[in-house]
């Protein structure tokens, strides 16, 4: 397994919370790693502190062999990492199609100089742009929408097109958070196809999910949270039978964590 | 262009190749039906140019970026000054339009980034104040700043700014074609600003669909999921600011030459609060909803104040409510009206930011 | 030692005005999340009112005693102020709870606006002589420091009326709901308190002492005029932003301190920029606190509340 992304000792701490402790845990090239742990384990705040929304009070993630800039989110989107959200963010007055086209922000380069006259780059790059926003949308399966305003989609192909937009970033490593919250039955399926495809387009995933069922089908490796530490991290089907784990989700996680 | 022509009523939408040519027609031809009326429409004409610049400016930093903005007319100032210190008697210096006018942008810009530094954090309403008390600042350094070095010549200004000239051609003289007709001056400053709105438009509309304009969008829209695609928001407001502000310190200079003199008073908050009017009324986030504010909320006051003060002596037999006051009324209304009714403005933004052409290749009808 | 005890006294007295009028600023903001720009104007209208009361007054009942006089002038201005509030938050802001974020300030400035204008209209540009009904005619405690009765009475006066405050926000049922609404509407909504009614009160409350403030302000510079409330109101602002937005004892602090640093601000400016400033600049020394204090302290002295709603 070649390492993608390494923790090494994450520690967070909001006033008396000990939200992360000493988290550590390594993600290898290609797979889809879950990250599960009952309410309040403190699986989004590893997501923020791993994406530069929060500065970590101790240790640093290894990505690709280099150090990641704590606190700058869009210093972290360029090396190659890209999230979505738990409760779905996106720009609700644009549309569809422009909503994937400013994930693509980071990889262009037009300045405002170029902008302004138009020059050949700055046109060829708008071009390239739609076309690929196009195709992502495509890809997550909801081009038909391309024109219409985000705000407007179905619950379902919200949650797509965060997803289309954060590939859009053209990351190494995709970060998904609950993206199966209040999805039926159907739509989850088709998620997790869509995960798979994903995986098997080269893209590695790491995978916030609260759907024990989804993240058992779908992930290699998973790690668990409770209390902000990692209780087991292992294959699906031995974390499925570690005791603390079990604990953990029964309710009386805490003990069983020390 | 586009937008504005889909703003014409009823003509907008069934032809827009109509409406286009219509809007077109009506920007040429506006100075000659004003001129029907007497030279004054003219001036007002002017005047509502130099508006539509500013307008367009702050809709780019409170309509695209979504940063309230209550001390834009500093930039105006900067604009206006930048011009009398360096194409007037008062340190008789006389250097050339482009010369003057890149700079009079260049120095808003800077101004613009000064103040965008210190505030990039804050959001919203602090904002709000902020650049208010930022206004406020400028504007008491220019009532003092004529001790103990006379820098701004304090209350009373500066006077006899020089008129634009434009390859040694003189906007601010009338043209004499034969003996009987000529073109007055003001049409010439008519269609100067007319070129400089329409280019900036055309700058705007070129920026909207862009990088740069769909960052502004999305940090609008959510600055936490802008950031977690990658934008840099701190730069991508601090490139808000220093465009707006270049809008504002380019038609301070406008303004300075055009009438002469500045001074402080010029630049109240109340001037600041009433180009947010414009681009609140027409309709933040979109080009046309700043044109069409900045002409209505700049037309309609001059509109009152010559029907106003007839109307009031014959109907009370003396005038009750002055211009000044007249002006006041109408904005403060105007601006309390369309948030409590109709929060999305004159001309609800349904601003593009992308080009459909693009995906012609894909089968995507256009 | 004489200047800076006299710009004590002075930054003591305008302070305690501003003090007064950020509380109003803050109860709003605590419990809407509002910056209600128009706060400052009501100042205005309640100093403007009380001129109006005591000129009627004064033809009416010449004799009068001036203590009788402002009592009655404050009974006219204060109830005037609080229709004010209370339509203001009636009228525009209730409509606009749930709007975007930029809308109820864009409202509120143009409110602001709004009641400069009727004032305009109602009272002209003039600046009116504001009769000063308490002794102007200076004590001196100390030999070279000067005090006048009026600066006395509107240091206790004001407080006087922040302890009822405190009390009444601390002690009282209703003060609890306040707190209640402040923390969460729908919250204390499903606790039984109509949340619509102490926004409305808060606005009353905040009204009144805007009314207060702007009698003292116009009696201890002897003048009133339409704009005379934006200002102070901007620099009221800026003392609930400097003591902690949302917190009483925040604004009170705030306003003391600010009208403090004004003071020996105006006083000491020349000497510290070599004479190239003057007590002319004195306003920005607010704008330059609001600055500062949002940049490196944003939760003030004493604030404990963030706002992630603005």
């Amino acid at each position: 397994m070649i390492t993608l992304l390494e923790a090494r000792g994450i520690g967070k701490r909001f006033g008396g919370l000990q939200a992360l402790s000493d988290v550590s845990l390594t993600i290898g090239k290609g797979e889809i790693y879950g990250l599960i742990g009952p309410n309040g384990a403190g699986k989004t705040t590893f997501f923020n502190v791993l994406t530069g929304a929060y500065t970590p009070d101790g240790g640093e993630f290894i990505f690709n062999g280099t150090v990641l800039p704590s606190g700058k989110p869009h210093l972290v989107v360029a090396q190659g990492i890209a999230r979505t959200f738990q409760n779905i963010r996106l720009f609700r007055e644009l549309t569809a199609l422009e909503n994937v086209m400013a994930g693509h922000h980071i990889r262009t380069n037009a300045t405002v100089w170029g902008i302004l006259t138009q020059n050949k780059h700055t046109v060829e790059e708008e071009r390239l742009t739609t076309e690929r926003a196009y195709e992502l949308l495509k890809y997550v399966g909801i081009e038909r929408f391309a024109t219409a305003t985000a705000k407007n989609l179905s619950y379902g192909d919200q949650r797509r097109l965060e997803i289309a937009r954060a590939l859009a970033t053209e990351p190494q490593l995709l970060a998904l958070d609950e993206p199966a919250a209040g999805m039926n039955a159907t739509e989850t399926g088709q998620l997790k196809l869509l995960i798979d495809q994903i995986r098997r387009d080269g893209i590695t995933v790491l995978l916030i999910e609260h759907d024990v069922k989804l993240v058992m089908g779908l992930c290699d490796r998973v790690a668990v949270l409770d209390f902000g530490r990692k209780i087991a991290e292992d294959v699906p089907a031995v974390v499925q039978k570690n005791e603390a784990v079990i604990g953990a989700y029964l309710g009386g996680g805490h003990k069983n964590a020390h | 262009m586009n937008e504005l022509a889909l703003a014409v009523p009823w003509l907008g939408k069934r032809n827009p190749q109509a409406a286009r040519w219509l809007v077109i027609a009506l920007a040429i031809g506006a100075p000659l039906i004003a001129m029907a009326f007497g030279r004054t429409w003219v001036r007002v004409l002017d005047f509502a140019l130099l508006y539509i610049l500013l307008a367009l400016g702050l809709n780019l930093v409170v309509g695209f970026a979504g940063l309230l903005d209550l001390g834009y007319i500093a930039f105006y100032a900067v604009g206006a000054y930048t011009f009398a210190f360096l194409s007037s008697p008062h340190f008789d210096v006389h250097l050339p339009i482009w010369v003057v006018l890149p700079l009079a942008a260049g120095f808003a810009a800077t101004a613009g980034i000064m103040l965008g530094f210190p505030v990039l954090r804050l959001r919203g309403d602090y904002l709000a104040i902020v650049t208010l008390g930022f206004g406020e600042i400028v504007r008491i350094f220019m009532n003092n700043l004529n001790y103990p070095v006379n820098i701004t010549n304090g209350p009373q200004g500066i006077n006899a700014l020089d008129p634009i000239i434009l390859f040694g051609w003189d906007l601010s003289r009338n043209i004499q074609v034969t003996e009987e007709v000529s073109i007055n001056s003001l049409f010439l400053y008519y269609y100067f600003f007319l070129a400089c709105v329409a280019g900036s438009i055309m700058f705007i509309q070129r920026l909207q669909i862009s990088r740069v304009g769909r960052a502004w969008a999305a940090m609008r829209d959510d600055e936490l999921a802008a950031k977690a695609i990658g934008i840099n928001t701190r730069n991508m407001k601090l490139l808000a600011f220093s465009l707006g502000a270049t809008f504002g310190g380019l038609s301070g200079a406008l303004f300075g030459s055009f009438q002469g003199f500045v001074s402080p008073e010029s630049f109240s908050l109340m001037e600041s609060i009433a180009v947010l009017t414009m681009v609140v009324f027409g309709g933040m986030g979109n080009v046309a909803g700043a044109i069409v504010g900045a002409l209505i909320l700049s037309a309609l006051p001059e509109i009152l104040r010559h029907l106003a003060v007839p109307v009031q002596q014959a109907l009370f037999g003396h005038v009750l409510l002055d211009p000044e006051v007249l002006r006041m009324l109408l904005l403060s209304l105007a601006m309390i009206l369309m948030m409590l009714l109709r929060p999305a403005g004159l001309i609800p933004a349904n601003a593009k930011y992308s080009h459909i052409r693009h995906l012609k290749s894909k089968g995507v009808a256009q | 030692m004489e200047i800076f005890l006299q710009q004590l006294v002075n930054g003591l007295v305008v302070g305690s005005v501003y003090a007064l009028v950020a509380l109003g600023y803050t109860m709003v903001y605590g419990i809407l999340g509002l910056i209600n720009f128009a706060h400052g104007d009501l100042v205005m209208v309640g100093a403007l009112t009380a001129l109006q009361t005591m000129m009627f007054l004064m033809g009416v009942a010449p004799g009068m005693s001036p203590v009788a006089m402002l009592t009655l002038s404050l009974l006219v201005a204060i109830p005037v102020c609080m229709l004010l509030g209370f339509t203001m938050e009636r009228l525009a802001y209730r409509r606009l709870r749930n709007a975007p974020r930029l809308a109820p300030l864009i409202t509120a400035i143009g409110v602001s606006f709004l009641l400069q204008t009727l004032a305009m209209i109602i009272w002209g540009r003039n600046y009116h002589t504001f009769p000063q009904l308490i002794s102007t005619t200076p004590v001196q405690p100390i030999e070279g420091v000067f005090v006048t009765p009026i600066q006395i009475t509107i240091v206790i006066a004001s407080a006087i009326i922040m302890a009822a405050l405190i009390l009444l926000v601390t002690k009282t049922k209703l003060g609890r709901a306040m707190r209640a609404t402040a923390e969460n509407h729908r919250v204390a909504a499903l606790m039984g308190v109509d949340t619509n009614m102490i926004i409305a009160l808060t606005f009353v409350i905040g009204a009144a002492l805007a009314a207060i403030a702007g009698v003292m302000y116009a009696s201890n510079y002897g003048i009133a005029h339409y704009g005379m409330g934006f200002m102070p109101g901007l620099k009221a602002f800026t003392a609930a932003v400097l003591g902690g937005i949302g917190n009483l004892g925040g604004a009170m602090l705030g306003g003391v301190v600010l009208g403090l640093v004004e003071s020996f601000g105006a006083g000491y400016i020349e000497q510290m920029t070599f004479g190239f400033l003057n007590s002319s600049y004195q306003d920005i020394f607010a704008f330059i606190i609001l600055g500062l204090v949002l940049i490196f302290k944003p939760t003030g002295l004493l604030g404990e509340r963030v706002s992630d709603r603005a």
